[in-house]
């Protein structure tokens, strides 16, 4: 069993109410399985590529068995070349297929930013639209279990950087599957941004295909007294940090951007000029994060909204520790996000 | 001198000069790749005169002295087949059939440039003729032209795509990886290696140990071949084999093309003499003009005279003074236009 399988077993279940409620409740893996299975099925030009993608564990269970069911020429192995591989994807998607490339790892797409950057991002606007590159990159970041400095990174906000990239990263079952189809359908470049964490998550998934708007965040708990937004993971921690905040009294508001770029202002606005007080959770390191650039939207659109200055809860600006101990002290927990709220409100 | 090896090498080339040439080339078509290396030659001899009034505002790579390369492998290429150029990529767009007027539009940075002004001389396109765009990054382009070539066989069609790239390019990640995985998936695609010799002023062989390109090919398992750059009888030859093995799928081939950029490597100056290239090296291959070798053989067979070549000129001129004129009477973009196309509708 590989180690963030271990890791992850070992993880608490945790349900989380989206927007959709009522009948059957799916684990993120399998919403996400879900999704590529009946993409697939609907789109002849759907294929799946990367590392690994058609072994046994298939991607942590979520490209299991679709080889099987679709054979090799839509979902196939490759060799470790993540620069060129990118560049494919982008070649074949600018001959009208619609690629999905995989990263077991965050860390490994790192290998591919030229191509990433330089030209599936770029060639749209390059070309005035005539050349587009409607391909998928997902992309998984792993923690805990010693995954040490190489192999649990969150570098989205790196990303965030990069015009013509769109980045969603969902936090629940119903919007892995709902995003994963508007990623495929988009007719550019989409980074897909999952936390291994998250595949054991459960909610509510609609059997049928649907697709989520890019671009659109959501309120995950209605609150008064504090905004927190929290990227992809972090939702999970924040959701438990607004149940023990509302304990002592302190009524939280729960932002889920969904996607990252673009960015849903909108509700983040609306929702500061209801509270008055901003709390950012990002699964990434501090400086240059999701959390930086949402807290630039803010002093940029609500800083007459605000009572207190923003507050980021983030990994520290160091690679990540292996050591049990220090990873524990690397980590921001619900624990964290609760004491830096009740510090805004309070004080 | 270094260069003295690689010269000797391709003398041993001259051979092909004695050879039966172009028993792969149908006859009609010997004066259509005249023409196209004429037409490259010659546009770009404009450009150069037109640079210096400083309204064509983009850094350009002329590729005077290659001509042969792009012409006589896209005379075997079909419309809906696929080229990736990089960022001296003129001579590959107007072999591949590009539209002239809007390349010199987008040299201008006109609103009616083939990218809208937004990419200039390094990033030109014509989706309609199978130029998907060409890249600045060296390297860049050959995943790309492998990702076309795996849609072709996913897709189950017969087009074929052709990536041109440098000498500097087989130094990059991208050149290894992509053949290996072009190999591997048997995928119908002809990397071209125009090797010219010199990355900006870096030679090869102050890059690389040895100076066989072509061979990389054999450790990924396909044929590899280095060639005479400036015989465009010879490149035609090869070509022809490669675009058929791919029509086949029989999978990749490289080809090694041994040429010489005459200008600098950017821009319109010359960068020869001290420091920079040996003059005898140049003088070299000046005295191996693809374009006088080829028409010298053309008057040979009594396919092209004198009087063909003036009238050939003369229609080249027409065209080159009319994408001029439409080029330096199009409208630019407007400010407004900024933040269209960063996404794709």
């Amino acid at each position: 069993m590989p180690w963030t399988t271990v890791q992850v077993e070992k993880l608490d279940n945790f349900f989380i109410l989206g927007d959709f409620t009522g009948g059957r409740v799916l684990t993120y893996r399998d919403a996400l399985h879900e999704a590529l299975d009946q993409s697939l099925a609907r789109d002849p030009r759907v294929f799946i590529m990367g590392e690994g993608v058609d072994d046994v564990a298939g991607v942590f269970g979520t490209t299991k068995g679709l080889k099987e069911k679709y054979g090799a020429n839509r979902v196939f192995d490759t060799p470790i070349a993540e620069n060129s591989l990118t560049g494919i994807a982008a070649g074949a998607a600018m001959a009208g297929l619609r690629p999905i490339l995989i990263h077991a790892r965050m860390d490994f797409l790192l290998l591919s930013l030229d191509q990433l950057v330089n030209h599936a991002s770029k060639w749209c606007y390059m070309f005035g639209g005539k050349v587009t590159v409607p391909m998928v990159v997902r992309t998984i970041s792993a923690r805990g279990w010693g995954s040490g400095a190489q192999h649990s990174q969150c570098i989205q906000g790196m990303l965030m950087n990069v015009p013509g990239l769109k980045i969603v990263a969902p936090a629940t079952p119903y919007d892995a599957k709902g995003l994963m189809v508007s990623a495929i359908i988009d007719n550019g470049p989409v980074m897909f941004v999952e936390h291994r964490w998250l595949h054991k998550t459960t909610g509510y998934v609609p059997e049928d295909l649907y697709s989520i708007p890019i671009g659109k965040g959501v309120i995950r708990r209605k609150g008064e007294d504090i905004t927190i937004v929290a990227v992809s993971y972090m939702i999970v921690e924040a959701l438990k940090a607004a149940e023990k905040l509302q304990e002592a009294g302190i009524s939280a508001e729960v932002i889920d951007p969904r996607t990252l770029k673009p960015l849903d202002e909108k509700i983040l606005v609306e929702s500061v000029a209801k509270t008055g007080r901003l709390l950012i959770a990002d699964t990434g390191c501090k400086t240059g994060s999701v959390a930086s650039e949402i807290a630039a939207v803010a002093a940029e659109k609500a800083f007459h909204l605000l009572k207190k200055p923003v507050k980021r809860v983030c990994c520290p600006d160091t690679p990540t520790p292996t050591s049990d101990v220090l990873e524990k002290a690397y980590y921001p927990t619900a624990e964290d996000i609760f004491t830096e709220a009740v510090n805004l409100v309070k004080e | 001198m270094e260069n003295g090896k690689l010269m000797d090498k391709n003398k041993l080339t001259e051979k092909s000069e004695l050879m039966q040439k172009s028993k792969l080339i149908d006859k009609s078509k010997l004066l259509e790749m005249y023409k196209t290396m004429q037409l490259i030659r010659l546009i770009e001899q404009r450009i150069n005169d037109e640079y210096k009034y400083d309204e064509i505002k983009t850094p350009i790579h002329l590729s005077i002295g290659q001509e042969a390369v792009a012409a006589g492998v896209c005379i075997h290429l079909r419309k809906d087949d696929y080229i990736f150029g990089t960022h001296r990529s003129h001579s590959q767009y107007i072999a591949k059939g590009g539209d002239i007027k809007k390349m010199i539009a987008e040299l201008y940075l006109r609103k009616t440039g083939c990218a809208y002004g937004r990419g200039g001389s390094m990033h030109l396109v014509d989706p309609e003729v199978g130029i998907l765009g060409s890249s600045a990054i060296v390297g860049g382009n050959i995943p790309l032209g492998t990702g076309t070539a795996l849609a072709s066989r996913l897709l189950n069609n017969d087009r074929v795509t052709v990536v041109f790239f440098g000498d500097g390019a087989a130094d990059e990640g991208t050149f290894h990886e992509s053949l290996n995985f072009a190999a591997l998936k048997k995928l119908p695609v002809v990397y071209v290696c125009e090797n010219n010799f010199y990355a900006i002023n870096s030679h090869q062989l102050s890059r690389q140990v040895g100076d066989n390109i072509y061979k990389w090919a054999q450790s990924y398992g396909m044929p590899g071949f280095q060639i005479d750059g400036n015989d465009v009888l010879e490149v035609s030859d090869y070509a022809a084999k490669a675009i058929s093995r791919c029509r086949n799928g029989e999978g990749p081939t490289l080809i090694e093309c041994l040429t010489y950029r005459w200008k600098g490597h950017i821009g319109t100056v010359d960068d020869v003499g001290e420091g920079y290239r040996p003059k005898e090296e140049y003088d070299y291959w000046i005295s191996r003009c693809p374009i006088k070798r080829f028409s010298q053989y053309l008057k040979d067979m009594g396919v092209l005279t004198d009087e063909l070549v003036k009238k050939i000129d003369e229609e080249i001129y027409g065209l080159i003074e009319e994408a001029f004129h439409f080029a330096q009477n199009s409208p630019k973009p407007s400010p407004d236009e900024l933040l269209d196309f960063v996404y794709a509708d």
